[in-house]
């Protein structure tokens, strides 16, 4: 914690508690070893040069999203606090002041409004530095008020996931984000609407198993781990080592789950031509974000 | 008839002993039976969340099959997900309850080694959750309603399962059933085990047993993560909030069925009797309302789901 951040009251939602660049000067880039100097990392859209593509959070993700990476923000609606009083090692309202405190967001879905290409879309950023992503209520909620929002003003949907799966401990009430998101999805569809998934490292579990698999057109990043049951939950049941690649992006690709694996430095080209498709519109192509 | 005890049951099991001693030798039991089913109703008025977990997972408990052959008249079982293979975790077909005609579906965990094996432990692939969808299918398509029963520790983690697209497959059966145009019951019999429970359970009326159970995870899966220890199964049961008690209270779930004193594995007949009783009850609701009352109803009570505990 910087002296910044000390003398901001805790609860208190400041830029100076916002952490989605890490502190560092170097990074080292997991796939080739290398150290990549952190200043250059927004000019690449956080992917190394060997191709990995970092995790991200909500404010990065709208930035290199959106045209001009300029967006409106939308709230998400408040959630019952803690209804199981949910408490293990350590309170489960200790753990999301701890997340808040490191994310600078209320929960890990963030709603942003703004054009690609020039087409006005909702994004939806699922933060997995959040508590894992986690699909709690809150992040349900979140989830509906997008979907919601983009029905109200006939927009397209575009949802980045990322999650380790439920929130445990919001008990049977995060497993009914499942069929409550899904409900987000339906209406979606009745209203006529493009509904893009891009899912992004890691999506596993309830997540998964629900809305990041409804979409429309399914895209996702290069490498991600895209999973219900997770690699080493696997490896204990079946009792062998699993392949190489197995539950990557690229794997689900081959195996026909999604429609395409897309780097991120393509990714506005792609959604600009298919929300300009799909919702019948002229994509302007000229429209490039700029660089952070 | 040989039977299975729980831990917390050795006081019923040692009374039973003592009946069973008392019998061969020919002695009046009387006071003994009144003693021993004293004890197994003040026994299981008061079990927590971990001892329901076992009693969910008793093996004598009632399981799919024994449903179908207790409650459903002209059964055909349909099997195969028209795209890879027949699941044998999750079963279904066409039947009537009551001379009403259903579509039911469920899962299956076998009642000894070779059925638990051919069942897969209950545990279903994605042919399982596409059968489930073709099964929804076929009930709109004839305007049948769907009864479901659930009870699965969860969708299976193989590798199979998981390069077939298991959480898709859950996924569009979750889908399936909220835009189901007929009235959908399920009754969570014994363990309701994350998305491979949801997946069959997006009712009109969900149902719990009394002894049932329902959760995001197990405990031991919850307690080996965020204790690091399945040893602290029992603690992570509890913080969960599992038991159809407390998710009735949550707003969860819709209504409990009572179970039999001493659990539905006791005396499975009568269980399985007050089962059909709720299902059949629930059906003759459901059946006054049209298509789009069902599909409005349903997804209100899904979206109020949490929002009903903001205000408390």
């Amino acid at each position: 914690m910087n002296w910044l951040q000390k003398l901001t009251p805790p609860g208190v939602k400041s830029i100076f508690t916002k952490k989605d660049s890490p502190d560092n000067l170097w990074v080292k880039c997991p796939k080739s070893g290398e150290m990549v100097f952190a200043a250059d990392l927004p000019g690449l859209l956080h992917v190394t040069p060997a191709g990995h593509h970092m995790r991200i959070g909500p404010d990065l993700r709208l930035q290199y999203t959106f045209d001009d990476g300029k967006y409106e923000t939308v709230a998400v609606p408040e959630v019952a606090k803690d209804p199981l009083k949910f408490k293990d090692d350590q309170k489960y309202t200790d753990r999301l002041k701890k997340a808040r405190a490191k994310t600078g967001d209320d929960d890990a879905m963030s709603i942003g409004v703004g054009h690609i290409r020039g087409i006005k879309t909702v994004a939806l950023v699922q933060n997995f530095a959040f508590m894992g992503g986690s699909l709690g209520m809150a992040a349900g909620e979140g989830f509906i008020k997008a979907a919601q929002h983009a029905v109200e003003n006939g927009l397209p949907l575009v949802v980045f996931t990322a999650a380790g799966g439920a929130r445990m401990q919001e008990g049977a009430l995060s497993l009914m984000q499942m069929p409550r998101t899904t409900i987000a999805v339906q209406e979606l569809r009745e209203a006529g609407l493009p509904y893009i998934v891009v899912l992004c490292d890691p999506t596993t579990g309830g997540v998964t198993a629900s809305y990041a698999m409804l979409g429309d057109i399914q895209l996702a990043e290069p490498g991600a781990l895209i999973c219900f049951a997770g690699p080493r939950v696997i490896e204990e049941t079946i009792r062998e080592k699993l392949p190489e690649g197995f539950q990557r992006a690229e794997y689900l690709e081959e195996h026909g789950m999604i429609d395409r694996v897309v780097p991120r430095t393509d990714l506005r080209r792609v959604l600009g031509d298919l929300l300009a498709v799909l919702t019948q519109q002229t994509a302007d192509h000229a429209a490039e974000p700029v660089p952070v | 008839m040989a039977r299975t005890y729980l831990d917390f049951e050795r006081p019923i099991a040692e009374l039973d002993i003592q009946i069973e001693d008392a019998l061969a030798e020919g002695k009046d039991v009387t006071d003994l039976q009144a003693k021993a089913a004293a004890e197994l109703g003040s026994l299981y008025a008061k079990i927590g969340p971990w001892e329901k977990t076992h009693v969910a997972r008793h093996p004598a408990r009632p399981h799919y099959s024994g449903y179908i052959e207790a409650l459903v008249s002209d059964y055909t079982p349909l099997a195969g997900d028209r795209k890879f293979g027949d699941d044998h975790a999750l079963l279904g077909g066409l039947g009537k309850i009551r001379g009403r005609s259903v579509v039911v579906m469920g899962h299956e965990k076998g009642t000894d080694t070779e059925t638990r094996l051919k069942h897969n432990f209950g545990m279903a692939n994605p042919e399982g959750y596409r059968k489930a969808v073709r099964l929804m299918d076929i009930a709109e398509r004839f305007n049948l309603p769907v009864v479901s029963f659930v009870d699965t520790a969860g969708a299976f983690p193989g590798r199979g399962a998981e390069e077939r697209g298991q959480a898709e497959a859950i996924a569009r059966s979750i889908d399936r059933g909220l835009s189901l145009r007929v009235p959908f019951v399920s009754v969570i019999t014994g363990e309701g085990g994350s998305g491979g429970a949801v997946a069959i359970a997006t009712a009109d009326k969900v149902m719990m047993l009394e002894h049932s159970i329902y959760s995001v995870i197990s405990p031991e899966g919850c307690a080996s993560i965020l204790w690091r220890t399945r040893d602290r199964a029992k603690d992570a049961a509890k913080a969960m909030k599992i038991t159809a008690q407390d998710l009735k209270g949550l707003g969860v779930i819709d209504e409990i069925i009572a179970e039999p004193v001493g659990g539905a594995h006791r005396t499975p007949d009568m269980a399985m009797k007050t089962v059909g009783a709720a299902i059949v009850k629930n059906l003759e609701e459901l059946s006054k309302k049209t298509p789009e009352e069902l599909i409005k109803s349903r997804r209100e009570k899904f979206l109020r789901i949490g929002r009903s505990l903001l205000t408390k």
